[in-house]
């Protein structure tokens, strides 16, 4: 059975990331939105954590919280203890689309955020990067000639080229064709595994969520509440045809209250 | 079926030129046949021109224009594109301006002569100035315009990435809007080479705008007035050439197609 407590994840792994009892509300023309309600969870340093909700239920506002690009009207959200109050390069959003720089080639992008290391330096690092998301032999193309899977590759080289903590990924591969995507999860992992950065991956694919996290965080419909918290207990690489992914995926579509069957 | 034998292409390629040597001639051909005063002929046109080469007037008055439209244009785009995008960036600010420029903007560049000629007398200043209201206000608008949509991604990663105020100014503000601010420059020095013809009609006694007036004041040489408009039509042409293959350039042509 899936569990249901919020706090439950390795013991090993020290908290990263700390939400406690964030809100948000929008006021807009005289509008009250309320958009996060009483949010609180704790991320470990080296976790993967999906966030999993409906279009619109607010899940990317909470990115966009942690991130430091909006302020929560309630509740704090610390980073090593540290209170987040703007962006910062430790940890790097990665957008849902189009987010590279299209004035700059493959190698600018990457580069992008190493203005402060040497010439030398900063070419090692986006060869690395480059090598990484398998990029070889584009460094010197500009976004508009890559295909929509190829942009997401730069944006996550860029982001993991400033050696951040954690990484903010907002629906990452939501526009991509399918087999592109699933080659993107695949690749992720891998590239998760190698460099244990603490991510942090907004969905609204249950899939998704599934083949991919160490905890799945269901988010309720508008104003978003958590209303589950669910373990992912099987092992890299995963089979998605294994009894315990399906129990697992199964559960979740229960609880956000879809029928499989159409 | 399509033919696209190099033949073909060739043809294909001449076939502007045929078309405007067919013009010439009906044109020549017409003049010859009714020869009333309404029109000279090409070949009229042609010897026009020749005189004025001769007269070493064309080359002088072409250089006269260009100098006047490369400084008002040049003094504009220094003023305007900085401004623009300040207050761009700056809400508050677009918001307090904003009324200004909507009441300054459609008022032609023309009805500013008076003033000019009572600012700064006849000659190269004042039309200098004529040309550089002509073209203050669209740039100013289009800097305006070009900040307001850069998505909001870029501005955001730019943060994330850790830059200064300074650094995402130039880093990330500024290649973002350059894509729309070739465009708002190509239809402005438009604006800018209309605008010296008109100028040079009343604010000076130099120029293709002054050889036009002064072709039909002295003698009613209207081959000197049709070659006159002939070489402002080609040499505007060349401008915008020149403004287009900016366009061109690897980093800034993403703004240029529909991603």
């Amino acid at each position: 059975m899936p569990q249901t407590q919020a706090a439950i994840r390795p013991a090993a792994l020290k908290t990263k990331l700390a939400m406690d009892r964030v809100s948000m509300v929008f006021e807009r023309d005289g509008k009250r939105t309320e958009v996060l309600n009483n949010i609180s969870l704790d991320v470990g340093d080296g976790e993967f954590v999906c966030l999993l909700g409906p279009s619109g239920c607010g899940k990317s506002t909470l990115l966009n919280a942690m991130a430091g690009f909006l302020a929560p009207t309630g509740g704090a959200i610390t980073v090593d203890g540290e209170v987040v109050r703007k962006p910062d390069p430790r940890r790097i959003f990665v957008f849902q689309e189009r987010g590279v720089f299209p004035w700059l080639t493959v190698e600018g992008n990457i580069g992008f955020g190493l203005a402060k290391l040497s010439k030398g330096e900063r070419e090692q690092r986006i060869a690395h990067y480059v090598k990484m998301v398998g990029l070889q032999g584009f460094e010197k193309a500009y976004p508009e000639e890559l295909s929509g899977g190829m942009k997401q590759r730069v944006e996550v080289a860029r982001a993991l080229a400033v050696n951040p903590d954690m990484l903010l990924l907002d629906e990452p591969f939501g526009a991509l064709d399918s087999i592109t995507r699933l080659t993107m999860r695949g690749e992720l992992l891998r590239i998760w595994e190698a460099e244990r950065k603490t991510i942090i991956f907004v969905t609204h694919d249950i899939d998704e969520a599934v083949q991919l996290a160490d905890r799945v965080v269901v988010l309720s419909a508008r104003p978003a509440t958590i209303q589950q918290t669910v373990n992912i207990d099987i092992a890299h690489p995963r089979d998605m045809s294994s009894p315990r992914y399906l129990e697992l995926r199964d559960g979740i579509f229960k609880q956000i209250g879809l029928a499989h069957r159409i | 079926m399509r033919d696209d034998s190099p033949v073909r292409t060739r043809l294909l390629l001449w076939r502007p030129f045929a078309f405007t040597a067919l013009l010439l001639l009906f044109w020549e051909a017409g003049v010859r046949y009714q020869p009333s005063h309404l029109l000279p002929g090409p070949l009229g046109v042609a010897g026009g021109i020749v005189d004025l080469v001769r007269h070493g007037l064309l080359l002088k008055y072409v250089v006269a224009s260009l100098f006047r439209v490369t400084w008002g244009f040049a003094l504009a785009v220094a003023t305007a594109v900085p401004l623009g995008l300040a207050i761009g960036w700056y809400r508050r600010a677009e918001m307090a301006i904003n009324p200004i420029l909507q009441i300054l903007r459609p008022i032609s560049p023309l009805a500013w002569i008076p003033i000019a000629i009572l600012w700064f007398g006849v000659g190269d200043l004042a039309a200098v100035f004529l040309i550089f209201v002509g073209s203050f206000f669209p740039l100013m608008l289009t800097a305006i315009n070009a900040v307001q949509s850069v998505p909001a991604v870029y501005v955001d990663a730019g943060r994330n990435f850790g830059l200064s105020p300074a650094a995402l100014m130039y880093r990330v503000l500024y290649p973002a809007v350059v894509p729309r601010l070739i465009v708002g420059l190509r239809i402005t020095l438009g604006i800018a080479w209309l605008v010296v013809v008109a100028a040079e009609m009343i604010a000076v006694s130099s120029g293709l705008g002054f050889l036009i007036v002064d072709a039909r004041n002295a003698g009613n040489r209207y081959d000197l007035v049709v070659a006159g408009m002939l070489i402002i039509g080609i040499i505007g042409l060349l401008l915008d050439l020149g403004m287009r293959s900016l366009e061109k350039v690897k980093s800034f042509r993403w703004g240029y197609s529909e991603d």
